[in-house]
């Protein structure tokens, strides 16, 4: 047959188009996946009143206290900047959650990302209902990570201050050291340093520290008769000084517009502050982007999961022991639910290829089980590919951990997961990670865990998050015990044995539970299953719109 | 005339703009002739142009510099080599100097010789011919003697009501009715003046006016071999402001008789001439006694031709080409026959509220029907394009064809629903509840036919809705439609989302991001966007009225609605567009799948929205909030009107130009005192005069109008200080 036997060609063209769609493998009708959702839904229900409970602010008094004085509630304000319908990727909604005795929503802080005249900005916005928007230690944690994301990827960032500056009973946890209050002005100076715009919006006060965010942003506006700007307020000058005087001259609109020059823009009211924000954002042109984003070879036509979102919830076993294809997750995420696995039938523990999200080129690494010695060599590998092409990795991350035993150990599996964790630390393109199941010990680095500084990181509802398993580290501790017990001539009745493990197992499901870990700031927040694709849409557009980089490693051990 | 057809015409020049250029350059372009156009100033990207094979400019905006030029039209037909001038109607149509300049320079005119326009140019002239030729002629003076007490003698024998027009006149330039004899004077120097500025000669005419009358006409045909054949008449009664609006042929409820009878008639007056090319025998028909009377004829292709080359299935500028070339007429008389029926709307930018006075404006969405063998739409203009103050308002002529005339009047109603328009007002609305009147879909047409139904046709806050019983009450202006309607706008702006001010790409090979298609997306819960519209109803009166909706983005392009009011209207929409054009959207509306079309644009820094859903239009404004405020160091007065939302308002007593135009004469001086309803000054546009009046009673001040100077729309012309109070807010409705 010639070359241009059209069978022959026809026969080339079916293969791009079948050779890599996924399969389901999922049945929809069956018993496990109904119970499978059921457990998903009623976590995703306690997920939803968590986020309506935050998104009230800190509770009806404070916040008709705060509309009585014409102001907006932190998420109006943010939704009248961003361009209207358009998306916003709220990040650490859960900041806070428990973690003081007094309820602290949202951290007392709203952060996210959204465009302005299409431009992404990082917008971090004070919430004054909450404590009167003063910084606990997690606010400035949170403050600070919105930072992190915006410095690494290059969004403009817009303050919406409204605060009355650090809390004062708690100073020692929010002022003295490197990630406290003083590292939100530093980061404002390096970032603009690096060119990524930095605005404020002055719709409330700003006193003492808080002064210098204004203060140290490029361009600032400040509203009319609510927003102020001093490093004392009147009650200190008086005490300091005699001097008597009111908020508004002290630092009002008008004195810092006319007179001394700490603010740009004079706004009679916040809608008109908001929509000079948006004026500034619209006159920014090319400051903060670096030459040019990530190549985009998008496909002719973005094509949608051959199955719905939703169905991922079902998924998801509701008993955590239970191991499951992450493959299924891949074809409810990826565009046409196409995947191009990479080595395949090596070290099938770990799943690794290509795919496309919202015609977005990405690199998938996705766990089937325990790490051996040749799923992290796998991984390395693979995360090279990705690096040097210049491909966004997305971390499926369910790992109990490494393979332990004697056979491994012999195996090196030391080294190769060095050479996996290597890989991913160096590794310069957008990472962002997904936990949808366990994060357990070593696993965790080689997966792209919250040190491994990836762009994102979100965690599903059934996540859990420790150095090892529950139920694991009450073996390991009730040994030791039993060992020292031994060795003082004590004995241990199975009774007292039982109620130590537990004891651990419960403090480590507590520890180990997303809510814990998302009011910690350990991840950016707790996501619906559903909503994977659509984040991680968001998170990649957000993360190459700046040059990417030449990556090189350190010495990896041979 | 033998050498003539010798040489055929192979490139015409047409010396008009606008959608009879276009018309003809189509034909010309059947007949494989090449075509020019000529443009003035404000018109050099106008569609004519842009259709012809070439162009040519002419001048400045004003027509008297530019497309009445005479000498300038010949020059570019030189300069061009065109052998031929096809006019179209008004401009130079029917300029008897100009058909004989065309004819010394050696340029054919696309028309009758110029002594057939000169007999029928001249009305008083042409009665003559008329009654000479056994025509019957309606009583009245057409001679020369213009002397002002002459012509009120005149008047007073002849009887009011009498009609004084332009003897040179045409189109209801320069007309004037007067009722009793103490108006007469005023009426006719206004007659005068409208005269002299629109044909450059004052003289008038005046005749019996009938008070129940019927306008039919008969397109009538010659060639240069004494061939004159008639294609049947037109009916033209229903005409506001003595124009007309919409058109039919054949005419409804005559006999095969009379039809024989007034084309016989018409044939007679053509040949009384020797008439050659397309002309019109405008016929007054009194439908008390069944008589008719010659009116005038019209030496050239008319506005409504359309019609008759739709029942007769002829194209007439062809007929012109043909004859021009010397060939006999295409059919004679028995070879013609009518088929069917058909209509034609003409669509203006005009204010019907303020008694249909010309608007321009620019058109910011133009969406036309789709076209078809039954339906045209003629125009010359598209999306972008601006109706200018210079010309003739008319957007575009809407022609649909039927069987019968109810199935023509049924094509031509859906086709003026499917007729979007927005940027400027346009009679459409008032168009389509014209179609629908009773008294108009039994034939019982007349030329007051408009005032007649007056209520019916044009409801207002006045005499406002308890009448409208049997005459189709417009649906769209119940309040409750309109929310209904505005929560539908709101879920077409959500699917059609905007970076604020600039559209968004619509995608179209360009790689999307996920934060493009405005999802609204919101982590773990819904995203609410508050909206506020203002609804602008179509009719006068009814004020506009403030709706707060909030629209929830759920997922999957589906939203659900909920509009403020007495009683809570919640809508559930889904949708996308409709892919055909940005503009139309499928959604299903509470389990209804309906199609809809939006345009959003700002004019003047408002955001306008417009919907249309099935027949109905509605208007909606985006209120802005005054953020711009003085920025003043006064920290106490003005903390309390933060969110106040200005309007722009009209101090009563101020005097406003009710269109665009120029101002011609200006009656009153600062400190002066006027009565209500005495004329302040007269405005000038599209060649009709308009008196302003005085809103109310009072002392004048203010004035920063003089003579020649171009107002805009809505600009303040003067002040009344009032004297009394309580004055009531009258609108002009001259």
């Amino acid at each position: 047959r010639s070359s241009t036997d059209p069978r022959g060609i026809r026969d080339f063209v079916s293969l791009d188009y079948s050779l890599n769609v996924l399969k389901d493998g999922v049945d929809t009708q069956s018993e496990t996946f109904q119970s499978n959702l059921k457990a998903m839904k009623h976590l995703l229900l306690d997920l939803r009143q968590h986020v309506e409970k935050v998104r009230l602010g800190g509770g009806t008094k404070a916040v008709e206290r705060h509309k009585a004085r014409r102001k907006l509630l932190p998420r109006e304000r943010i939704d009248n900047l961003l361009d209207p319908g358009a998306p916003f990727l709220e990040l650490s909604q859960l900041a806070g959650h428990d973690l003081y005795n007094e309820p602290l929503p949202s951290g007392g802080i709203v952060t996210g990302i959204g465009p302005i005249h299409g431009r992404l900005c990082m917008l971090i916005a004070n919430d004054p209902t909450v404590k009167g928007g003063t910084y606990y230690p997690i606010t400035v944690k949170k403050h600070l990570r919105a930072q992190e994301i915006a410095a690494q990827n290059h969004l403009p960032c817009i303050y919406l201050v409204d605060s009355g500056g650090a809390n004062l009973p708690r100073q020692a946890e929010v002022f003295p050291d490197r990630d406290h209050f003083g590292r939100i002005f530093y980061n404002q100076a390096q970032m603009s340093e690096a060119g990524i715009p930095q605005i404020a919006l002055v719709l409330g006060s700003c006193t003492a520290g808080g002064a210098y965010v204004p203060a140290m942003a490029d361009e600032s506006v400040i509203v009319k008769g609510n927003g102020t700007i001093f490093l004392a307020g009147p009650p200190l000058v008086k005490a300091a000084t005699g001097e008597i005087v009111s908020a508004e001259d002290l630092g009002g609109a008008t004195l810092h517009c006319s007179v001394s020059g700490v603010s740009d823009y004079f706004a009679n009211d916040e809608m008109h502050a908001l929509a000079i924000g948006r004026k500034i954002v619209r006159n920014l042109h090319l400051a903060g982007i670096t030459k040019q984003g990530f190549e985009r070879t998008a496909e002719a036509e973005v094509k949608e999961p051959l199955f719905k979102p939703e169905d991922l919830r079902g998924i998801i076993p509701a008993d955590r022991r239970q191991s499951y294809d992450i493959r299924s997750v891949i074809a409810h995420i990826v565009d046409g639910s196409e995947f191009d696995e990479f080595k395949k039938l090596y070290g099938p523990t770990l799943v690794t290829g290509f795919a496309r999200i919202n015609g977005q080129a990405i690199g998938i690494v996705g766990n089937n089980g325990i790490l051996f010695t040749e799923s992290a060599l796998k991984g390395a590998h693979f995360i090279q590919l990705c690096a040097q092409r210049h491909i966004p990795l997305i971390f499926l991350q369910n790992i109990t951990g490494f393979m332990v035993g004697s056979k491994s150990e012999a195996n090196g599996i030391a080294k190769a997961g060095a050479k996996m964790v290597m890989a991913v630390a160096c590794a310069k393109v957008p990472k962002i990670t997904i936990v949808v199941g366990g994060s357990y010990g070593a696993g965790n680095y080689g997966m792209c865990g919250r040190a491994y500084s990836p762009n994102f990181l979100f965690l599903w509802p059934n996540a859990r998050i420790s150095v090892m398993g529950g139920a694991q580290a009450a073996g390991v501790l009730a040994q030791v015990e039993s060992e020292k017990r031994k060795r003082e001539g004590k004995t241990w009745n199975p009774d007292e044995e039982e109620a130590f493990k537990n004891k651990v197992v419960e403090a480590y499901e507590r520890e180990g539970n997303p809510y814990y870990a998302s009011a910690r700031l350990w991840d950016d927040g707790i996501i619906d299953p559903a909503d994977t694709r659509q984040v991680l849409s968001l998170c990649l557009s957000a993360s190459t719109k700046s040059a990417p980089r030449e990556t090189s490693y350190g010495v990896f051990r041979m | 005339a033998g050498d003539r057809r010798k040489k055929p015409i192979e490139k015409i020049l047409i010396a008009n703009r606008g959608e009879i250029a276009c018309r003809v350059i189509r034909t010309a372009k059947k007949l494989g002739i090449k075509t020019v156009a000529v443009y003035s100033d404000a018109d050099r990207f106008a569609m004519h142009v842009n259709d012809a094979d070439e162009a040519v400019h002419i001048g400045p905006a004003a027509a008297n510099l530019s497309y009445l030029s005479a000498w300038k039209i010949i020059a570019a037909a030189k300069a061009t080599k065109a052998e031929a001038i096809h006019p179209g109607y008004g401009f130079l149509s029917e300029n008897v100097q100009f058909a004989e300049l065309c004819k010394e320079e050696g340029i054919k005119f696309i028309g009758p010789p110029s002594p057939a326009i000169h007999a029928m140019g001249n009305k008083s002239v042409s009665k003559e011919v008329m009654t000479a030729a056994g025509v019957p002629v309606v009583p009245g003076y057409h001679g020369d003697n213009q002397d002002v007490n002459f012509l009120l003698t005149e008047a007073n024998r002849i009887g009011y009501p009498v009609l004084i027009k332009a003897t040179l006149g045409g189109g209801g330039k320069g007309m004037k009715i007067v009722y009793n004899e103490s108006e007469f004077l005023d009426c006719l120097s206004s007659a005068q003046r409208e005269a002299a500025a629109a044909f450059g000669d004052s003289r008038v005419l005046i005749e019996k006016y009938l008070t129940r009358p019927r306008h039919i006409e008969v397109q009538i045909f010659g060639d240069m071999h004494g061939n004159v054949v008639h294609l049947f008449e037109r009916d033209c009664s229903v005409q506001r402001r003595h124009q007309k609006i919409i058109e039919e042929a054949p005419a409804p409820g005559i006999s095969e008789k009379f039809r024989q009878q007034i084309g016989e008639a018409a044939v007679n007056a053509a040949k009384a001439v020797g008439y050659e090319s397309a002309g019109t025998v405008e016929f007054i028909v009194d439908t008390t006694t069944g008589k008719f009377y010659f009116m005038e004829m019209n030496t050239r292709l008319q506005v409504e031709h359309p019609v008759t080359e739709m029942v007769t299935g002829q194209d007439l500028v062809e007929w012109q080409i043909r004859v021009a070339n010397g060939e006999p007429l295409p059919l004679q008389q028995h070879q013609l026959q009518l088929s069917g029926h058909a209509f034609e709307a003409r669509i203006y930018a005009e204010n019907v509220p303020r008694g249909f006075l010309p608007a321009a404006g620019k058109l910011y969405h133009y969406n036309p029907p789709p076209v078809s063998t039954t339906v045209r739409v003629e125009t010359g203009v598209d999306e972008g394009d601006s109706v200018s103050v210079y010309y003739d308002p008319m957007i575009a002529k809407l022609v649909a064809w039927g069987n019968d005339r109810s199935a023509a009047l049924i094509k031509l109603h859906s086709s003026l629903s499917k007729f979007q328009i927005a940027g400027l007002p346009t009679n459409i609305s008032f168009l389509k509840t014209l179609a629908k009147h009773s008294a108009f879909v039994a034939g019982e047409v007349g030329t007051h036919f408009i005032e007649e139904h007056r209520e019916e046709l044009l409801p207002s806050a006045n005499h406002s809705s308890h009448e409208a019983g049997s005459a189709a009450p417009n649906m769209s202006e119940d309040p409750r439609v309109a929310q209904q309607a505005a929560a539908i706008a709101a879920v077409g702006m959500c699917l059609t989302p905007t970076d604020g001010l600039r559209k968004r790409g619509t995608g179209g090979g360009q790689a999307r991001s996920g934060w493009d298609g405005g999802s609204g997306f919101r982590l773990n819960h819904l995203y609410t966007r508050p909206m506020m519209m203002e609804w602008k109803p179509d009719t006068a009166g009814n004020a506009s009225l403030p709706i707060k909706l909030i629209a929830t983005y759920d997922k999957n392009s589906k939203f659900s609605v909920e509009v403020e009011g007495e009683e809570l209207l919640r809508l559930t929409v889904s949708g996308q567009n409709a892919g055909s054009s940005p503009q139309d959207l499928r959604l299903e509306i509470d389990d209804q799948v309906a199609s809809v079309s939006l345009a959003q644009y700002f004019q003047d820094g408002t955001n306008n929205i417009h919907l249309w859903r099935e027949d109905k239009h509605y208007h909606y404004t985006i209120p802005s909030l005054s953020l711009e405020r003085e920025e003043s160091d006064d920290e106490h007065g003005s903390d309390k009107n933060h969110h106040e939302q200005t309007y722009s308002t009209t101090a009563i007593g101020a005097v406003t130009a009710p269109m665009a135009g120029r101002v011609v004469k200006v009656f009153v001086e600062n400190g002066g005192r006027v009565k209500k309803g005495e004329p302040l000054l007269v405005l000038e546009a599209m060649k009709m005069e308009h008196v302003v009046r005085a809103p109310v009673e009072g002392l004048v001040d203010g004035t920063n109008v003089i003579v020649g100077q171009q107002v805009n729309d809505n600009m303040i012309l003067l002040q009344i200080k009032e004297r009394r109070q309580n004055v009531p807010d009258e609108e002009d409705d001259d």
